[in-house]
């Protein structure tokens, strides 16, 4: 793996850990605020919402997944092209 | 993050809508323009597509104490322009508003509007200007990145307080704004460094696509000064 990108990938998780561990909190998501409105009334529910919060962590792995996947596809395959030539 | 299902009132979810639509149209016409003339540049727009949607499922926990999630346009604005983004967006949203109840069908308009529109157009002046200058890429596409995040949540925030203005508009604005923009400030800092990560491979394996859609003054210089 390329220096540059691998340098970077260790910053962004280190910014990523750092309040996590040292801030307290409750680290809910900042959606949540929607419902505090006091006026606010939810006129239409989601269609389908999942059951539990392991099968919305699983639907969302899932989403991750799918998408580097398809990156990891291609910059192989990139690279293969570029080697042949 | 975005506008919940239903929590917009629906005389604003049929505006945003209406704003969302023609550029989504207008990106799904590009979209045929590029896989008929230039079918090379179609696994180009996957991967940004694709970007967008591992970025935007990552909940990443923030210095306020709550998590937030960035939105991975950096990488379509600057390689398509703003219509494309906004198709991608949409599409990532669909996806999530259906499976994962995040966001909403109801909302999905709202939320395009900030995602794939109003976000990326501030990334995307930003990257005409910046393109014109000196700056090396890294910045200029770490800048993007950046603003792309933070002001899909300024717009968010601005939604928000439009459709909510208690006590007041501005005082509305203050609370939304505190919350989702201070939050997203580290996590658009993440973004700009994973997407020059991702554009690092991009121009390294894929220099020529790039340079015929003239993407960033770096490649076209470079492959300009190679040919001649």
């Amino acid at each position: 793996m390329d220096k540059k990108p691998l340098i970077l990938l260790v910053i962004t998780a280190l910014l990523c850990a750092f309040p996590a561990i040292f801030i307290e909190g409750e680290y809910g998501g900042t959606d949540g605020v929607v419902e505090e409105i006091p006026t606010a009334v939810q006129w239409f529910s989601p269609v389908f919402e999942p059951m539990s919060g392991e099968i919305e962590s699983l639907l969302f792995s899932v989403q991750v997944a799918i998408g580097a996947l398809i990156i990891g596809y291609y910059i192989g395959r990139w690279q293969a092209e570029n080697s042949q030539t | 993050m975005h506008i919940a299902e239903g929590f917009l009132p629906l005389l604003w979810c049929v505006l945003y809508f209406a704003i969302a639509i023609p550029v989504v149209a207008c990106g799904i016409h590009r979209f045929r323009e590029i896989r008929e003339n230039f079918p090379k540049a179609v696994p180009l727009v996957v991967v940004a597509g694709a970007f967008m949607f591992v970025l935007s499922a990552l909940k990443i926990p923030s210095v306020t104490g709550s998590c937030s999630h960035p939105t991975g346009s950096g990488i379509a604005v600057i390689t398509f322009g703003l219509p494309i983004t906004a198709m991608l967006g949409m599409i990532v949203l669909i996806f999530q508003a259906l499976l994962l109840a995040h966001g909403g069908i109801t909302t999905l308009g709202a939320n395009t509007v900030s995602m794939g529109i109003m976000g990326p157009l501030v990334g995307y002046l930003a990257y005409r200007v910046l393109n014109k200058t000196n700056i090396r890429w890294e910045y200029v596409v770490f800048t993007v990145a950046f603003l792309a995040d933070v002001f899909t949540y300024v717009m968010t925030s601005t939604q928000l307080a439009l459709a909510y203005p208690t006590p007041s508009l501005s005082q509305a604005w203050t609370t939304f704004m505190t919350i989702f923009v201070f939050t997203q400030i580290p996590l658009a800092i993440a973004e700009g460094l994973l997407t020059v990560s991702l554009f690092h491979y991009l121009i390294k394996y894929r220099e020529d696509i790039l340079a015929k859609l003239k993407v960033l003054r770096v490649v076209r210089s470079a492959v300009v000064g190679g040919s001649s």
